[in-house]
């Protein structure tokens, strides 16, 4: 696969490159500065190809809480397990929640026991089990930010027009922008600088953050996924520090632009409004999620099945809200790499494949 | 979660009334949706996200973005020598 990626692309892991943007960012910086990584996705690749070893000590990386699988809600995946054992259901998932603990059991351990579970790649193909299976409910489990929700919304939309009656999703996306001001103004924020998901704003563009920008006085450059996209939003981030200029700038100008895709955001205020959500350890955001549109209610799994009253129970060691706040790092965790494992996940973190405990574990950040 | 893949469009079709597309993945060629890209055609280059095109990709963009790099690479290593030289 590497060598049939086109010399545009593959230039973005030129390693000369990178290391001419980090000495530039050497050059620039003059004293410490704290920046979050919104997105998981960006938290692996730092970690995968090092970077955070060959930023100068100055730069302090935090992990935001980018990452859906860890911060869909407890009751959330309880009611997702409730879903699943009920029999004539298929329920469909992005591989990565199959082992999120809920407050007993997880997803894998609902479809060992017998349950029909199936991991998809995308919600359309949830919508196509759903066609074949007439006499079966499907459920997808629509977990994501602003970049899954516009697949999320075709999923329902397709059903519609199918005439499908028997699919029906979970709404559980979550949207950065209100997670922002709830990091910011916290008392604990020690975040001076934001690299804004690149792939967030493909869809959304960038509009909307400039305001929040201001309020806080907090610069950010919307950043893309390889390398040398990496080394340029935090360049471009702390030369806005190092210069005392608040604004936002585009470090991933290929795929992202101001306004974002606008035919993608017509169809999320079509199929979906926003409602208040509960992060997994971190607590309720005001309209911080996605809910459906009063026109697609009855797509909505949570009006179709009797999900009852639900009891959470979190594990008591997990300091998962505070990773994810960009408070603490894995390694301060007394569970990390010990009690806590990917083979034996106490919390989402060490699960998903974006999650930063499952991070630091991979590429062996132990000692902080 | 959100990690994207660039591939480049080969084919375009409808199925039920919604845009798709047929795209190369590096040799590897998958479905994704392409109804929020209507103006993709073959030869495009997108952003496919769990099925879906998230925006086209712009070549020129990324080529700009190398160039200039490619140019501060180059003074750096002119200045290396002259400081070693
Ligand atoms: S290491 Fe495990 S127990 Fe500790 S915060 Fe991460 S997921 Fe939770």
């Amino acid at each position: 696969m590497a060598e049939q990626t086109p010399d545009f692309l593959a230039g973005y892991r030129n390693a000369k490159l990178v290391k001419t943007v980090l000495a530039e960012i050497h050059q620039t910086v003059t004293q410490p500065w704290t920046l979050m990584e919104i997105c998981g996705g960006q938290t692996h690749a730092i970690m995968q190809y090092g970077l955070d070893q060959l930023l100068p000590p100055e730069i302090e990386l935090v992990h935001g809480p980018g990452c859906p699988v860890c911060v869909t809600s407890l009751e959330l995946i309880d009611q997702a397990l409730m879903i699943a054992k009920q029999p004539d259901v298929i329920f469909t998932s992005f591989g990565d929640m199959l082992r999120v603990p809920g407050s007993k059991e997880d997803l894998f351990s609902i479809r060992a026991a017998g349950g029909q579970v199936r991991v998809v790649y995308s919600p359309m193909d949830a919508v196509k089990i759903a066609a074949e299976n007439p006499d079966k409910q499907i459920v997808f489990f629509a977990i994501g930010f602003e970049t899954t929700a516009p697949a999320n919304a075709m999923a329902v939309i397709q059903a519609e027009k199918m005439g499908l009656d028997n699919f029906s999703i979970l709404p559980a996306n979550v949207l950065v922008p209100p997670a922002m001001h709830a990091i910011l103004s916290s008392p604990n924020n020690r975040i001076q600088g934001f690299l804004a998901a690149g792939h967030v704003c493909a869809i959304m563009g960038y509009w909307e953050y400039p305001p929040i920008a201001e309020q806080y006085q907090t610069p950010m450059a919307v950043t893309g996924f390889e390398p040398l996209d990496l080394v340029e939003g935090i360049l471009q981030t702390v030369k806005m520090l190092e210069e005392g200029r608040v604004a936002v700038e585009n470090a991933y100008s290929r795929v992202v632009t101001y306004e974002g895709n606008k035919i993608a955001q017509a169809m999320l205020a079509k199929v979906f409004k926003p409602v208040d959500r509960n992060w997994r350890g971190i607590g309720t955001i005001p309209l911080s999620g996605y809910g459906l549109q009063e026109a697609y209610q009855q797509f909505d799994a949570t009006q179709r099945f009797d999900t009852g009253s639900i009891q959470t129970e979190e594990s008591k060691i997990c300091i998962a809200g505070q990773v994810l706040q960009g408070i603490k790092k894995p390694s301060e965790c007394p569970a990390f790499g010990t009690l806590c494992t990917p083979q034996t996940p106490l919390g989402a973190p060490m699960v998903s494949s974006e999650g930063a405990c499952a991070a630091y574990y991979r590429y062996g950040r132990k000692k902080s | 979660m959100c990690l994207g893949i660039p591939g480049k469009i080969e084919s375009v079709y409808e199925d039920h009334g919604t845009k798709m597309a047929k795209i190369d993945f590096g040799g590897v060629l998958r479905e994704a949706c392409i109804e929020v890209i209507p103006e993709a055609k073959p030869g495009d280059w997108t952003i496919v996200h769990a099925g879906f095109a998230l925006n086209l990709l712009s070549e020129e963009e990324a080529r700009e973005t190398l160039d200039i790099l490619e140019q501060m690479s180059e003074l750096a290593e002119l200045e290396d020598q002259e400081h070693s030289g």
